[in-house]
């Protein structure tokens, strides 16, 4: 199993460097970070401009480009220079992916609880009020577009809080990641601040991934509670507790992993809708900052954390299915 | 055990009779049929357009102005009209785009094996490494609004998830006798494709290019939202409520029109796919013997 | 005949469906002793998988049963899933028909052994190990100790089947209740596995109803038959009764469409048609639209299950014609 792992992962080597450098073209042609700097009045002197792209190697041709910021990134880890020459990329990636990470684990993790939970119970009192119900719920959830959730959810953060009289009062945080002043700034006090900002966030990022989630995990698990060997498994005469969780559920869950692995991009993508509508400084904000400033180098620092992730992502659900699927491990 | 091709007239009177049975199914398709007729009947009758500006600004829902208008004085019941017309209009060229390309590019992975399989999904791994919002972000910041150009860059990324689809059918698909009678015949791989592979692939096509509608509707929100999307003069849901997001507590109407709008397209979409899906597969006859 | 172990008695079960209510099975009876066999036999459709689910109260939750199960006097319909649990792998136990899906894919099959001894019993993991691995050399079982930490994918068709065997013996059952065993496998396996359930039935004693469409298996193993058709017994009696004086159209047929040797009687005959659908079962005899000797009678009023000479008993308003009937004579051209 490790040499398939290992396979794997030496498998997504080229796709990675494919995708980056089709979107480093892509973002390429798309526009120059010099742009900006034209559009203005007064006009910048052609000078000031020419001596811009040269910082930023836009004066070479696009192949070399690409050619250096990738060997820059391989030898040193070196993202490139940004358009604001006081910015480091490198260094705002690092801060800002603490607070983005922390985000997205903890949606999926409260997302695949919620999920399984639901569309276990779905599927075992199959047709029952509370399997349409679930049902509903992950319908409406997959159609709500994610930010407009996330404003609602905003919105009823504003009313819980305002609740007893005093909106001053704040359970629920609704904007940013963290108060920026803390009166007395103790490590209980900061980490309750930190959870208390998460709440509303988590909520609306998880519900997203929930709802296709529990329909997923409804129709494997539907698909296993009708399986000949959950039905040896009461024959033998084992409780309807134990059938449930040894033998459905446990296999139940191995197609789940695939599944969430897939949906890790569009989760990162998710993420940087509602840091938008939460005002978190995170790498969601910072790609959307990059892209209106046409700042090349950060949008493909983004991505390119992004799609490493993706990969790390898929490599731990491919490992993970082995442990759990042993016709996985001994081919 | 999989159907042998049946005469076309009959299965799809039989799909068709499944999909009735749908009561949910059916209730929807009446929904999204009235949602349609109100975007694009309503757009031509109703007396203001979306570029109008009346005299009334910030008034909430009146005979005169059923939606409320907004603090520039746009009638938001025209805006919202010509918003579910851009929408949904971008949402269809995206699922014909990403089904056309995607079964395409699946069928000929599938169906070839070998090198051209593992050149196309590698392809296809990709697109589907780097999270697609973010691309067509990136991609849509030059786009100035152009719709086509929109459905064109999300049909193109959502066309690596039905290629991925396809081709497992594909896989299946070919390993079957009907498919080595053909070949034996001396059909060639575009004939078998054509003729055999895609209409045998037909159910799961259109249950996806359904879903795909509805995801097409959702990413072009959110587009809009982020800023990257449908630009203004024009309008689409997505942009309406991404402009009324400030305006949440003091112009209710403005969020909440657009984006229930926006919630019943999309949820209508899912549950016709979910009735077509029943009415495709037979084998979701659900009790055994 | 001593007293049996398990009674059956008027089962019924209806399962909705998509168009209705399906009459799986209508008015089944039958009792089995210890250590005795019997076979029951009938086509697919016929009902006799949904009757074996029945008794042990596996149907899915919306199936209708009624009748009675007694199980040495103790009535085991209507029971409540937690006392039934207790009942099943102890006291009844299951072999089901494909073997390539009825062990959890993701255990050995060691362990789904001990899970089933541990069901009911306290015997400590390494006795309950150690009995596993007895269980699997009693069942034929090359290198037991070393294949019981195998998983089912590792088994070929015919070990999986001995290793259900196995587990079904593991409590010394009263009955084990065997469901097509041997129809998914090839042939020369079908022998080592019918083997298997023969040493089954001797080390636990137990009873053994063997459900299957093919004759050939009822015929070397069965002490007493039913035939059933379209939910309902049409034909029951000792083996040499029902294989050698059948009183039944049907069963007449079903021997008749048997292959032989011996070839008694030239040509094949097949019976033309198929089972009638049991959404809405005709009123009068199930068989009547294939058999080739109905009469109006036979459409309108059902025939009664009635004795025809000692135990065995049949369903046909005309079984005095039959008495030493060939298939041919019946059913050829």
């Amino acid at each position: 199993m490790f040499a398939y792992a290992a396979r794997r992962m030496l498998l997504s080597v080229p796709v990675l460097l494919v995708a980056s450098f089709l979107v480093f073209v892509l973002v390429a042609v798309s526009g120059s970070p010099t742009d900006p700097l034209r559009a203005v009045n007064p006009p910048v002197p052609e000078e000031t401009i020419r001596l811009e792209e040269r910082r930023l190697g836009w004066d070479q041709p696009l192949l070399q480009r690409y050619g250096s910021w990738l060997w820059g990134l391989v030898t040193r880890g070196d993202f490139g220079p940004s358009v604001n020459p006081r910015e480091d990329i490198n260094a705002e990636i690092v801060t800002r992916m603490g607070v983005t990470l922390r985000l997205v684990a903890v949606a999926m993790l409260v997302a695949l609880v919620i999920a399984v939970v639901a569309g276990v119970v779905s599927a075992v009192r199959q047709y029952s009020a509370l399997d349409y119900g679930i049902t509903f719920s992950g319908f409406l959830f997959l159609a709500m577009p994610s930010f407009w959730l996330a404003v609602l959810l905003k919105e009823a953060g504003i009313w819980i809080n305002g609740l007893d009289g005093d909106p001053r009062t704040q359970l629920l945080f609704t904007i940013g990641d963290r108060s920026p002043y803390l009166a007395d700034p103790t490590w209980w006090n900061r980490f309750v601040d930190v959870a208390g900002h998460m709440i509303l966030p988590t909520i609306s990022l998880a519900l997203i991934s929930f709802a296709a989630w529990s329909r997923f995990q409804r129709a494997a698990m539907l698909e296993v509670l009708g399986s000949d060997y959950v039905r040896l498994a009461r024959a033998k005469g084992l409780p309807a507790r134990r059938v449930l969780t040894r033998h459905a559920l446990r296999t139940a869950l191995i197609p789940l992993t695939t599944v969430t692995a897939m949906d890790l991009a569009g989760i990162l993508g998710g993420a940087v809708i509602t840091e938008t509508v939460f005002q978190w400084q995170g790498m969601g904000a910072y790609l959307i900052d990059s892209i209106t400033t046409r700042d090349l180098y950060a949008v493909m620092a983004w991505l390119t954390i992004s799609g490493l992730l993706v990969v790390v992502g898929n490599l731990v659900a491919d490992l993970l299915y082995g442990v759990l699927d042993p016709r996985i491990r001994h081919a | 055990m999989p159907e042998p091709p049946v005469p076309a007239r009959s299965q799809s009177r039989l799909v068709v009779r499944r999909f009735l049975r749908h009561r949910l199914a059916v209730a929807s398709l009446a929904t999204l049929t009235l949602i349609v007729l109100f975007a694009y009947v309503g757009g031509a009758l109703w007396r203001y357009s979306h570029l109008d500006i009346t005299p009334d600004n910030s008034q909430p829902p009146s005979w005169a102005h059923p939606f409320g208008t907004d603090s520039i004085g746009h009638d938001t019941l025209a805006q919202v009209m010509r918003g579910l017309q851009q929408s949904i209009k971008i949402a269809v060229l995206i699922a014909v785009i990403a089904t056309v390309v995607g079964a395409t590019w699946g069928a000929v992975a599938g169906y070839f094996g070998r090198l051209a399989d593992t050149a196309l999904m590698r392809a296809a791994d990709v697109v589907l490494v780097v999270p697609g919002i973010a691309v067509a972000a990136a991609l849509g910041a030059s786009s100035s609004g152009r719709w086509w150009l929109i459905s064109l860059i999300i049909g193109g990324l959502a066309s690596a998830y039905v290629a991925r689809v396809i081709r497992g059918i594909v896989l299946s698909l070919r390993e079957q006798d009907f498919i080595e009678a053909a070949r034996a015949l001396g059909a060639g791989p575009g004939w078998i494709i054509v003729r055999h592979l895609i209409p045998n692939a037909l159910g799961p096509l259109i249950v996806n290019a359904t879903i795909l509608v509805a995801g097409g509707i959702l990413a072009e929100t959110a587009l809009s939202f982020i800023g990257f999307g449908v630009q203004s003069p024009d309008t689409s849901l997505g942009l309406l409520v991404s402009d009324a997001r400030s305006a949440v507590r003091t112009r209710p109407w403005l969020f909440y029109t657009p984006g229930v709008f926006i919630v019943l397209v999309a949820l209508t979409v899912n549950f016709i796919g979910d009735g077509l899906r029943d009415a495709f597969d037979p084998r979701q006859s659900r009790r055994r013997r | 005949m001593n007293s049996p172990v398990l009674a059956v008695r008027d089962l019924t079960v209806a399962l909705p469906t998509e168009d209705g209510q399906v009459q799986a099975v209508r008015g089944l009876s039958y009792e089995v002793a210890a250590g005795e066999v019997l076979g029951i036999v009938g086509e697919s459709g016929s009902g006799k998988s949904v009757s074996s689910l029945a008794v042990l109260g596996l149907l899915p939750r919306d199936a209708r049963v009624g009748g009675s199960v007694k199980l040495r006097g103790q009535e085991l319909l209507g029971l409540p899933d937690r006392e039934l649990s207790r009942v099943r792998g102890r006291r009844v136990a299951m072999i089901f028909q494909d073997p390539m899906t009825a062990l959890n894919p993701v255990y050995p099959v060691g362990a789904q052994i001990v899970e089933a001894i541990e069901a009911h019993q306290r015997p400590g993991r390494g006795v309950a190990e150690r009995r596993a691995v007895e269980l699997l050399d009693l069942v034929g079982i090359a290198d037991p100790r070393r294949r019981s930490s195998s998983y089912p994918h590792e088994l070929s068709g015919g070990m999986r089947q001995r290793v259900v065997i196995a587990i079904a013996m593991a409590n010394d059952p009263d009955v084990i209740i065997a469901d097509e065993p041997t129809t998914a496998l090839d042939v020369t396996v079908q022998a080592q596995v019918l083997e298997a359930l023969r040493t089954a039935r001797q080390a636990t004693g137990a009873a053994l109803v063997l459900i299957t469409h093919d004759l050939g298996v009822i015929a070397g193993h069965a002490d007493r038959v039913c035939v059933m058709y379209a939910g309902a017994p049409v034909e029951t009696g000792t083996a040499d009764d029902v294989f050698y004086q059948p009183r039944m159209p049907y069963t007449l047929g079903l021997l008749g469409s048997l292959p032989r040797i011996d070839n008694r009687g030239g040509r094949l005959t097949p019976i033309v048609g198929g089972p009638p659908s049991l959404l809405a079962p005709p009123p009068g005899c199930a068989f009547a639209p294939r058999c080739p000797m109905t009469v109006d009678r036979c459409r309108e009023q059902a025939p009664l299950l009635t004795a025809v000479g000692g135990g065995h008993r049949a369903a046909c308003h005309f079984h005095e014609r039959l008495v030493g009937v060939s298939p041919q004579e019946v059913f050829g051209p």
